[in-house]
């Protein structure tokens, strides 16, 4: 089944011109890798999907983007951003206290009870495979956290607020390799709920969790395939090129 | 004649210490005097009784009481007007010509000289909303005053937060103003506090913008209401040094004495309250 179709989207940014009409179908409970070199627009089409771009002076966009065959882009977006989560590149905690931050969501959308909050905090950091290192420290700050414990906390806070889709934005490029063992795990389980978006500069990464895989350069989207066809087969020169590390 | 590092390396030295030591001092010197010539006169009936005799004996209690009423008001009016404008321009309005045209406005209404707010505050207040010389028309003036510095200073505080902050807030489905509410504000009131620290040292001390919309030359009873008039140190302080002959010097020198612990007791307060926001402060 077809989340998100995304139909000739073209993004500027003052005159800069970051994608140049991009079309593609994202899929229900699969992951989706997005790779390419820096300057690609793969965060930008990520930052799409959620509309965080329209937040940025000098933004302006041409092009449909679908979510469950709806317009996103009339929709009212503080109920679109509910039901697409977001995980950033670097751990962002909010300054809050571990538990104020899985509730922060829940809170937001007017969940007050605290019998309930604490369902939803334990069963979002559980899912988030955080609960066991964090139970007995919930109301400590979250900044006390380990890196890779705090972009888990960040996925549990996404968790929390009950999403259909997760963005994950180079989740891991500030981790190391068993933090990221243990995200691309909690990924991988997740993909049974949730369809996942993953923006990734580490190739080996796209090729170990992607479903799919879509190449972008230069604003374009190159090629989009299932993982082990790009990486075996590649239909474009420069996707092969990429991947073998002849560039980027 | 040759160079020589090591000489122009100590050279260079003596003058940016000279340049220390030319702040350090004068700062040493006035608290060194007023205290030394201000402190026998610190008595508690000098701070607790109305002056007498022409204001040559007796104490400063009105004056005192006046500050208090005056900077306090001040403080009330400008700093939520001041917070919501910032929140408005750093959140809402950060790129339209509006926000341009404002920031350009507080700018130069930081440069007016206070004895414009004065009269500024005489045709408005006082004449044009008819509320007469008294405490609200000179706590009003005070405030639109400081104005500038509060918006400033929040401004500051409020972009110091990280945009990233905001952005998570943002992807969770929060409403922009519940980013600002929960998000935004909590992290940026010790930044706003310090602006309104700045705020109350000014206001307390300034002598122009009271002269002609609430201070009092002699009036030694207590105001009733925020229409009636008051005395106020600063001008106060001029008075008896400048207005009122044989004036014995350490009663001078006792008010400006008085003025100074005021501001520092406001201040100490105010920073108080700040380091305790600090202390949640977790990034």
């Amino acid at each position: 089944m077809v989340k998100f179709s995304v139909k000739k989207l073209h993004v500027w940014f003052g005159a800069a011109h970051i994608l140049r009409g991009v079309s593609l179908d994202i899929l229900s409970n699969e992951i989706l890798s997005v790779i390419g070199p820096a300057n690609s627009g793969k965060t930008t089409f990520l930052r799409m999907l959620n509309r965080l771009n329209e937040l940025e002076p000098g933004f302006r966009m041409n092009g449909a983007i679908a979510l469950d065959g709806a317009d996103s882009l009339s929709e009212d977006v503080e109920r679109l951003r509910k039901r697409i989560g977001m995980v950033f590149a670097m751990p962002l905690p909010l300054p809050l206290s571990i538990f104020d931050n899985v509730a922060y969501g829940a809170r937001m959308h007017g969940i007050r009870k605290t019998a309930r909050l604490q369902g939803i905090v334990e069963q979002a950091l559980r899912e988030a495979y955080l609960w066991d290192e964090v139970k007995d420290r919930l109301p400590t700050s979250a900044f006390n956290l380990s890196g890779g414990q705090q972009q888990r906390l960040c996925i549990a806070r996404t968790l929390a607020v009950q999403p259909e889709v997760i963005l994950f934005d180079e989740p891991c490029s500030g981790l190391d390799p068993i933090s990221t063992a243990k995200v691309e795990e909690a990924m991988l389980k997740l993909k049974r709920q949730y369809t996942l978006i993953l923006v990734t500069n580490n190739v080996k990464q796209a090729a170990r969790v992607g479903d799919r895989t879509a190449f972008f350069l230069n604003g374009e989207l190159i090629e989009v395939n299932k993982t082990d066809k790009i990486f075996t087969v590649p239909a474009d020169k420069r996707t092969e090129d990429y991947i073998r590390g002849k560039f980027g | 004649m040759k160079k020589n590092p090591e000489r122009s390396q100590k050279i260079a030295f003596f003058f940016l210490l000279l340049a220390n030591l030319l702040i350090v001092v004068p700062v040493g010197l006035i608290i060194v005097i007023i205290v030394a010539k201000g402190f026998p006169a610190l008595t508690w009936e000098f701070i607790s009784q109305m002056p007498r005799q022409g204001m040559r004996a007796g104490g400063i209690f009105p004056a005192i009481i006046g500050t208090i009423y005056l900077v306090g008001g001040a403080i009330l009016f400008a700093l939520p007007i001041g917070v919501l404008a910032a929140i408005y321009l750093c959140e809402y309005a950060t790129h339209s010509r509006m926000s341009r045209v404002v920031k350009l406005a507080i700018v130069n209404l930081a440069g007016v000289p206070s004895v414009v707010y004065g009269l500024f505050g005489l045709a408005l207040f006082v004449v044009f909303c008819k509320f007469g010389v008294s405490i609200l028309s000179g706590a009003l003036t005070l405030g639109i005053m400081i104005l500038p510095i509060i918006i400033t200073a929040s401004r500051e505080a409020l972009e110091s937060v990280p945009p990233a902050f905001r952005e998570v807030s943002l992807s969770l489905g929060a409403s922009k103003w519940q980013t600002i509410r929960n998000i935004v504000l909590p992290n940026a009131i010790p930044g706003i506090l310090t602006g309104a620290i700045l705020g109350l040292g000014r206001a307390s001390g300034e002598t122009a913008p009271i002269l002609f919309t609430v201070a009092a030359f002699y009036l030694p009873r207590l105001p009733s209401s925020v229409f009636d008039q008051v005395m106020a140190l600063p001008y106060h302080l001029y008075v008896i040094s400048t207005q009122v002959p044989n004036v014995d010097e350490k009663i001078r020198y006792g008010t400006a004495l008085v003025l100074l612990l005021l501001v520092l007791f406001m201040n100490s307060v105010a920073i108080l309250i700040r380091n305790k926001f600090r202390k949640q402060k977790r990034w």
